[in-house]
């Protein structure tokens, strides 16, 4: 029942007074109404902007937001209003809505914007009030069919191929995307450059040559040179032959590809040649077989899958076939009716060239068309009359469907335009995504590394801990907890990449570097190094603007993971190298992230530790300087 | 010459009619009626201001023009009674809340017409019913009439009943009440015999106390 109805109610119960009368039975008791509060009103606030309204009013659509009690949840008791943090432009059309009981649509708002208010407010967009329902329809299609648009463009063939692919499939990918590969595109490029060759012997050996010896007659060059041309259109022929037997053999639904009008246009184009070898040369079938040579110039039109416009006006074509088709009917329409009418007019004259109206049928379309030729004129004055308004009449049958057709055409073609540009822009696009992707994750590893390196008791710890807000630090803990869960880390892509190489590689220290630090028992080694692994991961996040020379990556590493280890401990000497190892392994603070990792012994096989610690400092120089320093300090000092 | 002058004038003249008529269907749109004040509806009316102005703000939601016609009188009835055809008694109803005749109802009329089935005495409703019932304000309702309204009333109960409805069914329901109320045989019956048979029946008496709480 409509909103406003809902007013008239005590007036149609007061009405029903009239029955009573003639009451055969007794009236029920009418509802107590317990809820008899005066109306009153209710202050909404969206977002600062205060509206207020009766209660009466949001009471309208129980099955509402606003009028069911799931707006008790945004009453603020302090200031007694309803507070919504949503858009007040929008709250506006909303609550007039509720006051009118129509929905409109504002026209400069996005679509999809406005969906989301309906939806979160409970209003299903069915009801919008007739005045906007169509300009919402077409809004909302038009969106539809460009997010399809996009996802399409996402999913562009120009993705990589699934790892498991038939050499069909690959040959397939190769003929539909020439860029995908250099093979494809190269012969991408030949078969263009042998269809224009083609295309131009055809018409070159049409044109006259010089005459031979002994001849006076001006020859074509066709046949002057038939042996050369001959030659020429075998090999592209062959070309094209074998282009259409790899596209069937490669094409996934055969019978599909037999169909599609690029196939037919290959086979009309190579059949002529076929033919013509078949056929005996034999005068009365010749002349069947020189028709047949102008199927030859179809080979044009294998260049539409070289030009994109070729293909998008064929679209059009194809999709304008109404409007093409009222005009040829119309035209047909006028042409017969005048053809009919200048025959009879122009039948007595003498020495007429009006001999029928099927003859007329020229004069018509010529003065239509305004071509004019002059070869048919009419001599009376009927005649004359009827002409000039044939062809005032043909500028205007032929005026009408053409700006349809303009404009179909220009739609397509800058919907084509922009989903060019969007496959373009999408790499670029991607790749600024990713790397604020990256921005996150790099902070929580960030946080990772001032945890561990940073002295809790140290003022350090307050340079190291940047400012972070309050919502980072439950995030980032909330990351900590899901790595003690999996007791593995994170990592960012790049470390990654490197542990399988080294892991390929091999460590100096003849170290499996297997990550799953659940075999520590058996293997002690295993357990420190992911574990070092993945600090001098850490390490080299930190360091993205130090490059660190991937040459020399092994030694530097193992210096690295060396001087790291030692470098984090807080006391203890440095030649304590198995006691330092071990207690380095035993630091709380660094098993944050491996849990189950029994404190592995000191790596025996350690001779690669750097007697002096001359290197060290030059090495730790390298590294970031801020967390160093104090490390720096403390290795002076041990 | 002249004569073609004075047939091309007459023509324009005969225009201007109908040009002036759009103006006036244009007018009477744009017409906007107001009650009169606050205070003189409270005196005239058994409603108190605030009462008033609940239905006023009800009604001008409804009509902003200030005035109800007849279609959109039956329409709003019409929704309550989705099942049957309310427009009948949507017509009868108009009339009797239209008291001046003038083809719409203004916001006097309709809290007049709504203070006086809400509030008003017994001897108030039972008169204003009677007129409902006299359809063609003669004082007297004859068993056409009476007819008529039943008929209008079963209109709206709509096809789906239980029992099934028969078609004589508002005849017999006008038999059986007619004769009740026609006591003196006359073929008519008189406002005094309208509510004097109306105070003997103790059920229309208790049942019209039921509506007082609507607002």
């Amino acid at each position: 029942m409509a909103a406003g109805v809902a007013t008239w109610l005590p007036f149609a119960r007061a009405a029903a007074v009239g029955w009573l009368p003639l009451a055969k039975k007794t009236m029920p008791k009418p509802p107590v109404d317990n809820s008899s509060r005066s109306d009153e009103i209710l202050y909404v606030n969206v977002s600062g902007v205060r509206f207020q309204t009766w209660k009466n009013t949001l009471d309208r659509y129980p099955d509402t937001l606003l009028g069911s009690s799931e707006k008790e949840f945004f009453y603020n008791e302090d200031t007694q209003e309803y507070f919504f943090d949503r858009d007040p432009e929008m709250f506006r059309h909303i609550l007039n809505f509720y006051r009118t009981g129509k929905l409109h649509y504002p026209r400069h708002e996005c679509i999809q914007a406005f969906d989301e208010e309906l939806a979160f407010y409970g209003i299903v967009p069915e009801i919008i009030g007739d005045c906007c329902m169509e300009e919402y329809r077409d809004r909302k299609k038009e969106n539809q069919e460009r997010l399809a648009e996009d996802t399409e463009a996402n999913e562009a063939t120009d993705a990589p191929l699934p790892p498991h692919s038939t050499s069909r499939e690959r040959l397939w990918r190769a003929f539909e995307n020439p860029h995908t590969s250099t093979m494809a595109l190269v012969f991408y490029y030949v078969t263009g450059f042998f269809i224009a060759v083609s295309v131009i012997a055809n018409v070159v050996e049409t044109v006259p040559c010089r005459p031979p010896k002994g001849r006076v007659k001006d020859l074509p060059c066709g046949e002057k040179y038939q042996l050369a041309f001959f030659c020429m259109d075998t090999a592209c022929v062959l070309i094209f032959t074998f282009e259409y037997l790899m596209r069937l053999f490669a094409a996934p639904s055969r019978c599909k590809f037999m169909r599609s009008v690029m196939s037919v246009i290959d086979v009309v184009a190579i059949m002529p040649y076929y033919i013509g070898l078949v056929m005996p040369e034999n005068e009365d079938v010749s002349g069947a077989f020189v028709t047949l040579r102008v199927f030859r110039v179809f080979r044009i039109f294998k260049f539409s899958r070289h030009s994109q416009g070729l293909r998008i006006l064929g679209y059009t074509l194809k999709s304008c076939a109404s409007e093409l088709g009222f005009l040829l009917f119309s035209l047909t329409m006028a042409i017969i009716i005048f053809a009919t009418v200048m025959f009879y007019a122009e039948k007595g004259t003498k020495g007429s060239t009006f001999t029928s109206i099927p003859a007329s049928f020229w004069y018509t379309i010529v003065t239509m068309t305004t071509l004019g030729y002059g070869d048919m004129v009419p001599n009376t004055i009927a005649g004359k009359i009827f002409g000039s308004i044939c062809s005032l009449s043909g500028v205007l049958v032929i005026a009408l469907p053409v700006p349809v057709i303009v404009s179909n055409f220009s739609r397509i073609y800058h919907q084509n335009q922009r989903a060019d540009k969007m496959r373009a822009q999408q790499k670029v696009r991607l790749a600024r995504i990713r790397m604020a992707k990256k921005g996150t994750t790099n902070a929580f590893l960030q946080y990772k590394e001032d945890r561990a390196l940073g002295d809790p008791d140290s003022d350090n710890t307050a340079l190291c801990v940047k400012n972070r807000s309050a919502f980072e630090h439950q995030h980032h803990h909330l990351l900590h907890c899901l790595e003690k869960t999996t007791n593995h880390e994170f990592t960012d892509e790049m470390t990654y990449s490197e542990l399988c190489m080294t892991e390929s590689v091999g460590f100096r220290t003849s170290r499996s570097t297997s990550l799953s630090s659940q075999q520590g028992v058996q293997n002690n080694s295993t357990g420190c190094c992911p574990r070092r692994a993945r600090r001098r991961a850490a390490m080299r996040l930190a360091n993205s603007t130090v490059s660190v020379s991937r040459g020399s990556v092994q030694e530097l590493d193992t210096l690295h993971i060396k001087t790291t280890s030692i470098a984090s401990q807080n006391r203890s000497s440095l030649n304590a190298q198995a006691s330092d190892l071990k207690l380095n392994c035993g630091e709380p603070d660094f098993t944050a992230a491996i849990i189950s990792i029994p404190t592995p012994p000191a790596n025996s096989p350690d001779e690669s530790l750097p007697s002096s610690p001359a290197p060290i400092p030059g090495i730790l120089r390298n590294t970031r300087a801020r967390a160093f320093t104090h490390e720096t300090v403390k290795i002076s000092s041990l | 010459m002249g004569a073609v002058v004075g047939t091309l004038t007459m023509q324009t003249k005969q225009r201007r009619p109908s040009t002036d008529k759009a103006d006036d269907d244009l007018e009477m749109t744009m017409v906007c009626h107001r009650p009169e004040g606050l205070d003189q509806l409270e005196a005239q009316t058994n409603f108190s201001k605030r009462e008033l102005q609940v239905l006023y703000r009800g009604f001008k939601n409804e009509c902003p023009s200030g005035v109800v016609n007849e279609d959109t009188f039956k329409q709003i009835y019409s929704q309550f009674f989705p099942h049957g055809d309310a427009s009948t008694y949507a017509h009868y109803l108009f009339n009797a809340f239209d008291s001046a005749h003038t083809g719409s109802i203004k916001f006097e009329d309709f809290v007049t017409a709504l203070s006086i089935l809400l509030r008003g005495s017994v001897q108030e409703k039972l008169q204003w019913t009677f007129n409902l019932y006299d359809i063609n304000r003669d004082g007297y309702i004859n068993k056409e009439e009476m007819t008529d309204i039943v008929r209008a009333i079963y209109d709206m109960m709509g096809k789906y009943t239980y029992p099934v409805l028969k078609t004589d069914a508002p005849k017999q329901h006008v038999d059986a009440f007619f004769q009740k109320m026609d006591k003196n045989r006359d073929g008519v019956v008189t406002l005094d015999e309208f509510i004097l048979s109306c105070q003997e029946d103790e059920n229309i008496m208790r049942s019209l106390q039921l509506f007082e709480n609507v607002i």
